[in-house]
């Protein structure tokens, strides 16, 4: 089947082009480029939900409820969920979906696992690129579920338009969350499993955190090199603040659910009225060309260097008698792109 | 073709109404170990839900795992909603206790093996690696 053919069928809401476009884009198929071409006019219009946090807090829990919410309010919705791959077999278990039985048949609803595979700069492109098919197929609003548990995943997880932590009693250890750097990107934090009497205590630990000013909000928009450089396009947005809602919930039977899709409904809007929306995308396109940059740099390098050069760095390094960083500006010489 | 990247993406699933999934869990363990990619949907799965399920996540493999005894009328009926979702090119295993007339009426009804207990994890992860259309890239 031509790639005109699929990414025509998955904009006129044909399902199975839809997965299969996933797969091509997680997979880097050759033609996955074009593809994307294809789609990236179509996409920007769905609002990205990031819902992150420790293992077993009840992210795909919330999820469903989120989902169902939506799906009431007649919103079509796609969720992806991230799991990681073992690095000991390069396989992984995907259990999300588990906790979404219910979303299953239901033509409003499309729900994607995916696990980490590879490297970071790996897994960001194709989780990227994977929300911009389903951006692309129309959903209103996009879940990604990742878990919090190291700084690989929170990268993805701030790649969302807005952010929800989940946090739980009894899990999650809090000096864990806070060296993830997983706090930092909030715009909602969520105490789940509240059926639990110490959930009390969580959600004064984060309140407390909070006015502590633990959570910069702005400054985190300028990470990436290019955006450093680029003194020109505005990175920041100068509105008012968000304040940063602490809301209970228990994702098993809905309670508090209300209060959630309220609290993303006043970000979304909180986003669109300080221009931090716009910014945001932005920050986000300008990562993903620096990543892409990269990543095809470094393609290049490869391409283009000798097998032999190589292997005399590589006994150079062996031998103490060239430093990484004298190996690199040697092989950058070698491909003709020393400075 | 392959793509360096590719994985072979299996689903589990457990149709019928009994509610435990003991067996089904260690072969999706099994399978990871391997290095496959297993997404894990749980007990109590319709048809319906196991080829919306297949359909959403473009999986190459789909693994049901029986017990109930009701494996006639239920594996077919899988077979049957894949082939109305449009999904005719995944490799279908079915693990259970099901006797040997039964294996040769199922595989007619297009499962393309049937594991019953005691054959090992390794000739279950030989089959599927060996017969897995990877038809994507
Ligand atoms: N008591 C209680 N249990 C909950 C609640 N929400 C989820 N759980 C349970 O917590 C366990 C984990 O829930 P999941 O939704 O799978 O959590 P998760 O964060 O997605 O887990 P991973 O994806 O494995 O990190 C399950 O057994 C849920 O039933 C809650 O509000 N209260
Ligand atoms: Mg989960």
């Amino acid at each position: 089947m031509s790639i005109q053919t699929l990414t025509d069928q998955l904009l006129s809401g044909h399902r199975r082009s839809l997965a299969r476009l996933i797969t091509y884009v997680e997979n880097d198929h050759p033609d996955a480029a074009e593809a994307l071409e294809r789609l990236y006019p179509h996409t920007g219009q769905a609002h990205l939900i990031g819902i992150t946090g420790a293992p077993g807090t009840g992210k795909s829990s919330l999820v469903n409820q989120l989902a169902q919410a939506y799906r009431r309010r007649e919103q079509r919705v796609a969720v992806l969920a991230v799991d990681p791959t073992s690095p000991f077999s390069g396989g992984a278990i995907l259990g999300d979906r588990i906790r979404m039985t219910e979303l299953t048949g239901d033509p409003g609803v499309f729900i994607r696992s995916m696990a980490s595979r590879g490297s970071l700069g790996g897994l960001a492109r194709a989780v990227g690129d994977a929300l911009k098919v389903l951006d692309a197929a129309g959903f209103d609003k996009i879940l990604l579920e990742t878990v919090g548990a190291g700084q690989s995943e929170v990268e993805i997880a701030k790649t969302a338009q807005t952010v929800i932590v989940v946090e739980a009693p009894g899990l999650g250890d809090d000096v864990q969350a806070i060296k993830a750097g997983i706090l930092e990107i909030a715009d909602i934090f969520v105490v789940n499993k509240a059926d639990r009497p110490e959930a009390k205590r969580t959600a004064a630990a984060l309140k407390m955190m909070l006015e502590l000013g633990h959570a910069p909000a702005h400054h985190l928009l300028r990470h990436s090199l290019l955006a450093s450089l680029d003194q020109t396009s505005p990175y920041e947005a100068a509105g008012p603040a968000w304040t940063i809602p602490v809301l209970p919930t228990v994702a098993i039977n809905g309670q508090g659910l209300d209060e959630v899709v309220a609290a993303i409904e006043q970000h979304r809007q909180h986003l669109l009225d300080s221009g931090e929306l716009a910014l945001r995308d932005r920050a986000r396109l300008i990562d993903e060309l620096e990543t892409t940059l990269q990543s095809e740099l470094m393609r290049q390098v490869i391409a283009r260097l000798p097998a032999d050069v190589l292997a005399e760095m590589v006994a150079r390094l062996d031998d103490r008698s060239l430093t990484p960083q004298a190996a690199a500006q040697k092989i950058l010489a070698a491909v003709g792109l020393a400075g | 073709m392959t793509t360096n990247t590719q994985k072979i993406r299996v689903l589990v699933a457990k149709p019928g109404l009994d509610g435990h999934d003991r067996g089904a869990k260690v072969v999706a363990r099994a399978l990871r170990d391997a290095g496959l990619e297993v997404i894990y949907t749980g007990i109590r799965q319709t048809p319906d839900m196991i080829a919306e399920s297949a359909l959403q996540e473009d999986v190459d493999v789909i693994g049901l795992s029986i017990l109930s005894g009701a494996h006639m009328a239920l594996l077919p009926a899988v077979v049957d909603k894949l082939r109305q979702v449009g999904i005719d090119d995944v490799l279908i295993v079915a693990g259970g206790i099901i006797p040997e007339q039964d294996i040769v009426a199922l595989k007619e009804a297009g499962v393309h093996a049937v594991f019953t207990p005691g054959t090992p994890m390794q000739s279950i992860i030989d089959f599927i690696k060996d017969n897995v259309p990877l038809n994507k890239a």
